[in-house]
């Protein structure tokens, strides 16, 4: 299957059913298609594709007239798909008012004039695709389309030519690194197993994705399973590996289901099991599903749990490369750097090498999530700056806001604030300045975020999820959450920022696992970078992000109050009194009674309604109003 | 104990070592989870063991002759046999050899109703293995085939050559903390200490000189002989020192009988214990916390075992009372201490001629320890046998002597459990076991209970010829259809009301572990 | 290999920890989840340590030493940071020590000792779970427990029974039986050997008397033929608590239901006292020398009358070497019969 499905000689309608489709309203959509093509009995092909990215304009439906260009729908409702199609399908004239994009011709495929092309738009043209090279485009239950794209080239390429080392070598020389996050160099991690000694050996995909707001990997495993698969093998056949486990979450169903057809189907291709395409080679996969616990995604734990065990990590070294899976050499890597493999097979080192900087070659993709206006699943070159990520890409602070800082790595991560967005993405330099590559999660915050909150938020998280194996996890962990819980009630005492650097570089230096060894990282690169913030919440008890209820006063400005009573009807716990015509006074909200739920001030149709605590003004209404302290 | 862990192989027959032997099994299960070796474990019931174990062989109680003899069979003819051993360490091979023609693996599922492929697998599993031990206990013991057993192990022992080296060998595990030590220094009718036989002129002449008395050289009788001749009124007086005869002998109505018509009966004792209720005379003895001594373990380990706390009030320890007796009787018997006394068993017992109390620190020392300097001895039987040769002997099966019938239609076998400990004397007054496991139970399978309506937790009669208790049903599957156990440490409910006294012809064992009984609600 | 420690040079072997090389050239490293029959866990941190240009305190007791590395274990950064995790365990864990069995015999409370740790900086939840002795022989409070996983692993590779481990996460990570339940199980009682603080605690010694307070006598297990080596803790004239010797022995720290809580017997009212003899059916008290004296008599007339054949003796597998070759030395020597047998065969 080419890009615009030219060989077809029937209309086809492409729906994206990833999980984000589906989340976004993909199924009913999909009902509503099928429907009014079988009631105008209208002769076209249904085709289901994983994501391609656009989370933001979801639910996406493609049409590929033969001989025409692909056309990319947004945000698709069933109540205007009969629209779209009537006149794109039945006339091929592309609905105008709704159309995205087409894609740029190829095979001879006839564009569409007035239509912009996919490729060149903003949230597409500093991307380059090559782990997603095939989500969105092809039906990932179908092993012959993924063929089709060359598919399986570089696992006949390695199995028939290529001696291990071989493999090895052209994996080192890439430059990739381990996309899990931490970006060790994938051809060494694959050379330590191979020279590990060991009667067996295992390969295990890491598809245990647990940063919140993160969907890389389910992304690619919904979208392109064999990828991964075709990675595993190469992989396999490199370390010397017969058996290889995904580990992948119980929580994406889709991506579970995706694999239990992909599997089976690779091996009735002879792609997996014994004697792979007569290689003499055996390679064969096990599906391991994990019960969500975001620690099963440090390695150690994840060997633990697929040997039954509880999901607790163990000490390293020994490493997995020597002692892993039921005590043998094992490899690990997560789902990104699987499937990156067939492509650096397929293309050469020096093609993959030439995206990238020195220290970080290839891509990267990113989950693009929090205040942006375009939300969504991006692949970029290694040394793009955030900078053009969030403004180029993700066009920006939505709803007018400035923007805060972005948070690479997730819980485990840092923040990067406006000062310094010009950070290019590698590992180093993140590391540098407080953060870390991670595996992808992007979150940007802008001027309403609270940095003690967002602290707050990805400390709740790791508490929850620290396995409670060693101390400094299990209880450092849950304490400088409730140094951070104490500081957002206004009981700060003067010296928890000391605290909090203390025990927080005691719980990173002391803990087992990556997991408690990166859990301060949120905390302590905001405390870096919003120093005053932290400050104004301990010391002065306010917010100035208006986020932390607890330490802001709701006012009403008596000069500007017309008056309405709309407040007062809606404070659920009765504390403002006055606010109506009858009253003849402006209304007053009484502090002691209020609870800080913040109806008033998103109720008053007048903005009159304002928030005291605050040093600076972060909603624009309360700027307009002039009611900024200094 | 650590020597199972050098097996390949480790074969455990009629013990259920990891509520007997709690602490030895530890090193079964370790051997089996952590350094490879496989587990046989071949007992009637479906012992914890089981779980660990490669293979399960659940024969019928008093078939373990034929068991083992098939395991044999089938070890000769696949050639498995280890010729050089036989050649050179043995004699009598080729005599056993057609005294197992009849025990085809088909021959012996019908007997023992172990499914041939499993006889089969474990007689290749054990001759392949090149280092294995088997453990023993009372389960095939108490028999009146008990002898016969032990030989056919011995027969398989010897036709494998695996025994002489660590890891190898075959382990009897003693019951009691000094059963071992008991039989050493000679508290048995026909040795003096070290197995030296009384009718030997040689031996009587030695200890004569060295007790100074005059000895008897007609051999004694053994405890079951003793009730015998209570009962016949051969026996008119009796000596008991630290023994329940009435609740751990077979068949407790006859044993009461026999004991009653006792013209005197002295107990030497710790606690009233069914047996003192009896005596003419009780006198009160110490614990194992109330004084020095030594004990010697199943691996013939001699240990020191050390005064803690005084006895209560006028008890006393029990070699303070014999000298007592033995003086006031007239036969002058002088010793400070306990050391005193293990000087002179040194100097009348080879295998503990090196030991003294100033040598027995921390580990202690395994017998034969031939001189002060010798640091003893861990595996026997290294070059040469007691004997010289190992001798095959053949093993006929003989069935138990009481089978099952119309009217007892249940195989009773008896046993220990983890918590009590024999007649219960000391668990049933300590407070946690006592809190733990109150009472007796009978063990009856699934299918029985069905087929009789009878529920778990219910109390039941369980009957033979000989006696008849109540006692509370325990519904489970570690006990195949046909076959009930109860243990033995409960007195309200005691198992050898039921039991039988037939004695295997040899060792004089009773057969404890099967007599024919019935259940009624 | 070699490898430096606190500037001590050490060849050290290969696959052993850090711990243990340092153990060898007579290092302490303070540990409280380490035991050495027990595979490594890591999960105190107490015994961590710094390896020179590596960027993170490592466990002494998981990592295995390396060639030529160059190894801290006391420096102030160290003892600083597991003063923390000191601190950190205490903010959850009850300020009892005054009433607690375990006061004088408690790991955590000597290292608090030692790393000076007063107050607690860290104030927060503690986890409050009641307390569970409703099984026969163990109180088990896990206010107390730190979470070292002793038990758990000594209940699953020592024992092969592993009828707890560890359940819920992080912070309320709790160790239990399935589904929480009360402690149902061989009752071995070694959990309650390993355990470094007063979390686990034998029930029928609460109270007793503490560490302190006691003698202790090591001896040998008086019930099966194994012979533990056991050492029984003694406060005025009372066995108030019996656990595995710690010198070389063939239980290796282990013991058995009976060996580890069926001790209370000896003190059981039960005891005979005094010797007694039957006068009418029935037992009347009497002095040694009336119970000695009469017993010889008897023992003479019978065997005057019916010859020393007509006297048995049983002996007794429960009790010494001694207290059995005197007594057939009695029997052959006094008697003059060769009736002497014990239960050898039941």
């Amino acid at each position: 299957m080419t890009k615009n499905e030219t060989m077809t000689n029937k209309p086809k309608i492409i729906l994206g059913m990833g999980t984000c489709g589906v989340a976004a309203g993909a199924k009913a959509l999909l009902e509503k298609v099928e429907g009014y093509i079988k009631e105008k009995k209208i002769d076209a092909e249904i085709v289901h594709v994983g994501c391609i990215g656009m989370c933001h304009e979801e639910p996406l439906l493609d049409i590929v007239m033969p001989k025409r260009t692909r056309v990319i729908y947004g945000k698709v409702t069933a109540d205007i798909v009969s629209k779209i199609i009537h006149s794109h399908v039945q006339q091929d004239k592309p609905e105008k008012e709704h159309v995205l994009s087409q894609m740029l011709p190829d095979d001879g495929a006839n564009p569409y004039p007035g239509i912009p092309y996919y490729e060149e738009m903003p949230f597409n043209r500093k991307q380059q695709r090559i782990v997603l090279k095939n989500c969105g485009f092809i039906n990932p239950l179908s092993i012959d389309e993924y063929i089709a794209r060359d598919g399986y080239e570089s696992a006949r390429k390695v199995l028939l030519s290529m001696k291990p080392e071989e493999v090895i070598d052209v994996v080192k020389r890439s430059g990739l690194r381990g996309r899990g996050g931490a970006g060790f160099p994938t051809g060494s991690k694959w050379e330590f197993c191979r020279k590990a000694m060991g009667d067996k050996k295992y390969l295990i995909c890491n598809a245990d994705e647990g940063d919140p707001g993160a969907f890389m990997d389910r992304s690619v495993l919904e979208g392109d399973p064999h990828s991964v698969l075709e990675g595993m093998i190469i992989a396999g056949y490199a370390i010397g590996a017969n058996e290889g486990y995904i580990y992948v979450r119980a929580e994406y169903p889709l991506a579970v289901k995706h694999l239990k057809l992909a599997v089976p189907h690779a091996r009735e291709n002879g792609l997996l099991g014994k004697n792979i395409l007569g290689t003499g080679f055996d390679f064969d996969i096990e599906l391991k599903q994990g019960a969500g616990a975001f620690v099963c995604g440090e390695e150690t734990a994840l060997i633990a749990s697929i040997e039954g065990e509880r999901g607790m990590p163990r000490s390293k070294p020994p490493f997995p490369a020597n002692k892993g899976l039921w005590g043998k050499p094992t490899n690990i890597n997560n789902v990104e750097t699987f499937a990156n493999v067939p492509q650096i097979i397929l293309k050469g080192a020096e093609w993959y090498a030439n995206f990238g900087t020195e220290k970080s070659r290839g891509t990267k993709v990113f989950a693009l999530t929090g205040k942006i206006n375009r939300t969504g699943l991006i692949e970029v070159p290694m040394g793009i700056s955030l900078k053009e990520i969030v403004f180029d890409i993700g066009g920006g602070i939505s709803d007018g806001k400035a923007f805060k800082a972005v948070q690479t790595g997730g819980p485990s991560g840092g923040c990067i604030p406006s000062e310094i967005i010009d950070t290019p993405v590698e590992y180093e330099t993140l590391a540098a300045v407080g953060a870390i590559m991670g595996s992808g999660g992007m979150v940007v915050m802008d001027n309403a975020s609270c940095m003690v909150e967002m602290a707050r938020f990805f400390l709740n998280f790791t508490t929850d999820e620290s396995c409670g194996k060693c101390v400094p996890c299990r209880i450092g962990t849950k304490r400088l959450l409730e140094i951070l819980e104490r500081i957002i009630a206004g009981k700060a005492k003067g010296n928890e920022m000391d605290i909090l650097v203390e025990l927080g570089s005691t719980v990173k230096a002391a803990s087992l696992c990556g997991l408690g060894q990166t859990a301060p990282n949120p905390v302590l690169s905001m405390m870096r970078y919003f120093k005053d913030e932290y400050e104004e919440h301990i010391k002065d008890k306010s917010c100035r992000a208006g986020a932390c209820t607890a330490l802001s006063r709701y006012i009403v400005s008596p000069d500007t109050c017309k008056m309405c009573g709309i407040c007062v009807k809606g404070c659920p716990v009765d504390a403002i009194s006055d606010g109506t015509k009858k009253s003849k006074k402006p209304a007053f909200i009484h502090d002691d009674k209020c609870i800080r739920c913040g109806i008033c001030f998103e109720k008053c149709p007048f903005d009159v309604i304002y928030t005291k605590g605050a040093k600076k003004a972060v909603h624009a209404k309360e700027e307009a109003l002039g009611e900024v302290k200094a | 104990m650590e020597e199972a862990e050098k097996a390949d192989v480790i074969f455990v027959i009629g013990s259920n070592t990891t509520e007997t032997h709690p602490v030895a099994a530890l090193g079964i299960k370790k051997a089996v989870r952590y350094k490879g070796a496989k587990l046989i474990v071949a007992d009637p019931r479906r012992i914890d063991l089981c779980r660990f174990a490669d293979l399960h062989l659940g024969h019928r109680p008093g078939t373990d002759a034929a068991l083992i003899n098939g395991l044999l069979k089938v070890i000769i003819d696949e050639d498995l046999t280890d010729k050089k051993f036989i050649a050179e360490r043995t004699e009598c091979f080729d005599d056993i050899k057609d005294s197992l023609k009849q025990f085809t693996p088909e021959y012996v599922e019908k007997i023992t109703g172990v499914p041939k492929e499993r006889i089969i697998n474990a007689a290749r599993m054990y001759a392949n293995a090149k280092n294995a031990l088997i453990y023993y206990t009372m389960g095939i013991t108490q028999h009146t085939n008990g002898t016969g057993n032990v030989r056919a192990l011995a027969n398989l022992v010897l036709s494998t050559g695996k025994i002489g080296r660590e890891g190898s060998g075959l382990n009897p595990l003693r019951g009691q903390n000094n059963v071992q030590g008991a039989c050493d220094v000679g508290a048995l009718p026909e040795y003096y200490s070290g197995y030296q036989k009384v009718n030997d002129e040689k031996n009587q002449e030695k200890f004569e000189k060295a007790w100074g008395a005059r000895l008897s050289n007609k051999l004694g009788l053994t405890a079951t002989e003793m009730t015998e001749a209570a009962d016949a009124e051969r026996l008119k007086a009796m000596y008991v020192m630290g023994e329940n005869p009435l609740l751990s002998d077979p068949d407790i109505n006859h044993t009461r009988h026999a004991f009653e018509k006792l013209e005197f009966l002295v107990v030497q004792d710790i606690f009233m214990s069914e047996t003192a209720e009896l005596a003419d005379v009780v006198l009160p003895a110490s614990c194992f916390a109330e004084k020095d001594g030594t004990f010697t373990n199943t691996e013939r380990r001699i240990q020191m075992v050390r005064k803690a706390v005084e006895p209560p009030e006028e008890a006393t320890e029990d070699w303070k009372i014999i000298i007592k007796l033995s003086n006031a009787f007239g036969y002058k018997m002088e010793y400070k201490s306990p050391a005193d006394i293990m000087d002179e068993i040194a100097a009348n017992t080879p295998q503990y001629a090196g030991i003294s109390f100033d040598r027995l620190n921390g580990l202690g020392i395994q017998w034969p320890c031939p001189d002060k300097n010798h640091s003893g001895t861990r595996t026997l039987h290294k070059e040469k046998f007691t004997r010289g040769k190992g001798l095959f002997t053949k093993v006929e099966f003989i069935p138990s002597r009481e089978l099952p019938d119309n009217e007892y239609p249940f195989i009773l076998t008896t046993g220990r459990m983890l918590t009590h400990y024999h007649t219960g004397t000391m668990t049933r007054r300590s407070a946690g076991p006592n809190e733990h496991v109150k009472e007796g139970y009978v063990e009856l399978s699934h299918e029985d209970a069905n087929r009789l309506n009878i529920k778990n937790g219910e109390k039941v009669k369980v009957s033979s010829r000989r006696g008849q208790i109540d006692i509370k049903a325990k519904v489970t599957d570690m006990v195949s259809q046909g076959i009930v156990f109860i243990p033995f440490h409960f007195k309200e409910a005691a198992a050898n009301m039921l039991t039988s006294r037939e004695l295997d012809p040899v060792a004089k064992i009773p057969e404890l572990k099967s007599c024919a009984v019935k259940i009624e609600k | 290999m070699k490898v430096t420690i606190d500037n001590k040079e050490i060849i050290a072997n290969n696959g052993e920890t850090i711990l243990e090389a340092a153990k060898r050239a007579g290092i302490n490293i303070p540990t409280l989840c380490h035991h050495p029959k027990l595979s490594n866990y890591g999960g105190c941190r107490v015994c961590m340590v710094e390896i020179k240009g590596m960027n993170r305190f490592v466990a002494s007791c998981t990592t295995p030493v390396a060639d030529n590395i160059v190894v801290e274990t006391n420096t102030t950064n160290i003892r600083q940071s597991r003063k923390t995790v000191l601190e950190l365990i205490l903010s959850d864990h009850p300020n009892d020590c005054m009433t607690c069995d375990k006061t004088g015999d408690c790991t955590l409370q000597d290292l608090a000792y030692e790393y000076g740790v007063k107050e607690n900086p860290y104030i927060g939840a503690m986890r409050q779970y009641p307390t569970e002795d409703k099984n026969p022989y163990i109180i088990r409070d896990f206010s107390k427990c730190i979470l070292c996983a002793k038990c758990t692993r000594v209940c699953n590779e020592i024992r092969g029974v592993g009828a707890i481990d560890i359940m819920k996460r992080g912070f309320y990570a709790k160790v239990a039986m399935p589904f929480d339940e009360v402690l149902d199980c061989e009752f071995c009682g070694n959990c309650v050997d390993v355990c470094p603080v007063g979390s686990l605690t034998e029930k029928i010694a609460k109270g007793k008397g503490r560490t302190w307070e006691t003698r202790k006598v090591d001896t040998i297990c008086a019930y099966c033929g194994v012979g533990c080596g056991i050492t029984l803790h003694i406060k005025d004239n009372t066995v108030i608590k019996v656990t595995p010797t710690e010198k070389e022995s063939v239980n290796n720290g282990s013991l058995c239901v009976k060996g580890k809580f069926a001790y209370d017997f000896i003190n059981s009212a039960d005891r005979l006292k005094k010797p007694l003899i039957k006068k009418d059916g029935k037992f009347v008290e009497a002095t040694w020398d009336e119970a000695i004296d009469y017993t010889v008599k008897r023992l003479k007339e019978i065997k005057e009358k019916h010859g020393s054949d007509s006297i048995g003796g049983l002996s007794s597998a429960r009790c010494t070497n001694e207290d059995n070759y005197l007594f057939q030395k009695f029997m052959r020597a006094g008697i003059g019969t060769n009736n002497v047998d014990h239960c050898a065969r039941y």
